[in-house]
């Protein structure tokens, strides 16, 4: 039998695709109750266009949102249906998963609960499960989880919201709410998801199988994930490791790893304690790991839009005096990040677009004395630089604030009023498309700050970072963390290139 | 590992003879199998800096023993003077297996709490990362008339440890407590190793 803390050889890669890309799904339970799980989770199935085809089994065989549903698994087609999602009663799950894997199905995922989460007798039947499904060649997702999502198939195959914007980051959740969590963050920003899967009890397939599988995973191009009650550790590490190697991997954990009481005879041995040693882990794996939940998703949403920096050195771009200091001093208080002195060829360049007034330093305070087209061409030249590796633009979106002030006034019809809101919305419109536009064609990340972006959505400057597929930090603090954890991986990946 | 140079003597007056030797000031300490913690025992003098002093610290110390210290005699060692002191060690996780550890060090050491840990192996770059990830980066920079610590002479230690661990899988733990920078150097005064049986 597996156990749910091997991780190296749970899953082929076939079984990985039936899961995350099935030619056709089953949903067997399905129901004519909105308020049941085999109602919600064929619901949301069809709602979000999943691209294959929809079987479902019912007991009465009714039709359910349009599906017409069979009674028993044997009246199904063989070979075309690579998923069952299921959201029937324990007892019946053992005849159910015979059936579905005489049928060609490779992979299940269970909601049904009852298993491992509830006392002696759920263990023992959890652990029939798993080596029913290991006789029978199906990965086994759950039992007791929430679902899987996969984007590049339109598969929303879950019993909770949302179904996030398409997008290349891998979510894995040991507690399902969080893989929501994660989705509500996709959603919100427009940072898409390409996986998503809640492990449940984790019986067979464990986060850390998920996030190998992910590292192996075309469509994903960074991992993240909500771990707790790491059950070995060391097992845990190997796996994670070997899946940071070759993408980043961002993850958030709760609670104290399990295992026995640490000797505490040595000083050694009582400050290394659970959180410590977990963290020495993730440094040395080149783990990410993020304090929130939050955090985490901003750290993953960087990894996934921004360009690798190829050093540690920061220039603060900014239209205002105030929000370029406190930034600069988040930088100077950063482990990671270095305040970039500001270069002599630079200050002059930058001199021949701006009055005097500027700041002449980094942050680079443009101190109002731009014009038309100063934003991006003072960006080129700092982005430009060799001296510099990322730049944090603030700023961004206050001309399309007035606007809206404007716009939405008494006076929205006065003599050259609709013009002006006009140009102030193409103004941040222009400088949110450099910053991408720089950014790429440099290589060097470019990180937008506003609270606007959770203030104003609508406003013209954040909207226009969210259509160029990067993130706008609602501050420049988170902006600076992100960062850092972007860096920090980029040095941790450096040293070890050498 | 760089260790203090030290002699065990068996009595009071072979203490002063080799406390002449090594110069003035010295340390002794009294030496078991059993003994794991010296100081809150008293059992380490510190400064002494005469052969009187010397003699009357190891006839205390001698008298302070009990059976089950298992004593070999009282270790005699020059007084190494640094301002600052790290500890590193090993020690089994219950979870992650062997780890490896370096700490800001001192009476200090456990309410400061400023570690780093890595599982074991490491590499001499995880040893570096180790000393990196530390909180109290100011206290390895120069420091009151002393030079900077010698980040290599740290990573050495931690790659002595590792190796250690790998070398002998009986090892349970390991304390370098403290780990005095001596002219920027890192050096071991102490050290306290646990073995399976």
């Amino acid at each position: 039998m597996r156990s749910s803390s091997s991780t190296t050889d749970v899953g082929t890669a076939e079984q990985f695709r039936a899961l995350f890309e099935p030619r056709a799904v089953l949903v067997a339970g399905a129901s004519t109750h909105p308020g049941k799980f085999g109602f919600v989770t064929l619901h949301n199935l069809l709602a979000s266009g999943y691209a294959g085809k929809v079987f479902a089994t019912n007991l009465e065989g009714a039709t359910v949102l349009g599906v017409e549903s069979v009674r028993d698994v044997s009246e199904l087609p063989h070979g075309e249906i690579d998923l069952v999602v299921v959201c029937t009663p324990k007892a019946t799950n053992p005849d159910l998963l015979r059936a579905c894997a005489a049928k060609g199905i490779r992979a299940a995922f269970l909601t049904s609960a009852g298993y491992g989460e509830s006392g002696d007798d759920g263990r023992r039947h959890e652990a029939e499960l798993v080596a029913l499904c290991d006789e029978l060649g199906i990965l086994l997702a759950g039992p007791n989880g929430q679902g899987v999502v996969s984007t590049p198939v339109r598969l929303c195959a879950q019993i909770v919201a949302p179904y996030p914007p398409e997008g290349t980051i891998g979510v894995a959740s040991q507690s399902g709410n969080f893989v929501s969590s994660f989705l509500n963050w996709s959603m919100a920003t427009g940072i898409g998801v390409s996986r998503a899967v809640s492990a449940g009890n984790a019986a067979a397939t464990s986060v850390a199988d998920y996030l190998s599988y992910y590292s192996t995973d075309p469509a994903t191009s960074v991992g993240l994930a909500y771990v707790e009650g790491i059950v070995d550790g060391r097992a845990f590490y190997d796996s994670v490791r070997a899946a940071a190697a070759a993408k980043p991997l961002v993850l958030v954990k709760g609670g104290a790893t399990s295992g026995g009481a640490r000797a505490a005879s040595s000083h050694t041995g009582s400050l290394a304690t659970d959180d410590r040693v977990f963290d020495g882990a993730c440094r040395q794996a080149g783990v990410t790991r993020a304090a929130t939940v939050e955090e985490a998703f901003e750290a993953a949403a960087t990894f996934a839009t921004q360009p690798t920096p190829r050093g540690n050195r920061v220039m603060v771009m900014t239209t205002a005096g105030g929000w370029g200091v406190v930034t600069a001093d988040a930088i100077t208080t950063s482990r990671v990040l270095e305040l970039a002195p500001m270069p002599d060829d630079l200050r002059a360049s930058i001199d021949t677009k701006l009055p005097p007034r500027w700041s002449r330093n980094n942050p680079v305070d443009l101190a109002g004395g731009e014009t038309r087209d100063t934003v991006p061409e003072v960006m080129e030249m700092v982005a430009s630089h060799p001296d510099v590796d990322a730049i944090i633009y603030l700023g961004l979106g206050i001309q399309s604030n007035q606007a809206r002030m404007m716009a939405e006034g008494p006076f929205a019809h006065a003599d050259g009023v609709e013009r002006i809101v006009a140009y102030h919305r193409r103004q941040d419109e222009r400088f949110a498309r450099a910053a991408a536009e720089i950014s790429s064609a440099l290589g060097k990340p470019i990180l937008t700050a506003t609270e606007l972006a959770v203030a104003d959505p609508t406003n013209a400057g954040p909207a226009t970072v969210r259509a160029t597929g990067r993130l706008c930090y609602s501050s420049a603090n988170r902006a600076v963390t992100a960062l850092e954890h972007l860096v920090r991986h980029a040095q941790w990946r450096a040293r070890r290139a050498e | 590992m760089p260790f203090a140079p030290g002699r065990v003597v068996s009595g009071p007056a072979e203490a002063a003879t080799a406390a002449a030797e090594f110069g003035f000031p010295v340390v002794a300490k009294l030496c078991g199998a059993n003994i794991a913690h010296k100081t809150e025992r008293g059992l380490v003098r510190l400064g002494l800096h005469d052969a009187a002093a010397v003699t009357a610290a190891a006839a205390e110390l001698l008298d302070a023993a009990v059976t089950a210290d298992g004593v070999s005699g009282v270790l005699v060692a020059p007084m190494i003077a640094g301002t600052r002191e790290l500890i590193a060690g090993l020690a089994l996780d219950p979870q992650f297996g062997m780890t490896v550890m370096i700490g800001v060090g001192g009476v200090l050491a456990e309410a400061v709490a400023d570690v780093a840990v890595r599982l074991v192996p490491i590499t001499r770059i995880d040893a570096l990362e180790m000393i990196d990830d530390l909180s109290t980066q100011p206290l390895l920079g120069p420091f009151r008339g002393e030079p900077q610590v010698d980040r290599q002479a740290v990573a050495d230690v931690l790659m002595a440890l590792n190796d250690a661990s790998l070398a002998h899988p009986e090892l349970q733990s390991a304390d370098l407590n403290p780990l005095i920078v001596h002219d920027g150097r890192p050096v071991a005064v102490d050290a306290l190793v646990e073995l399976d049986d």
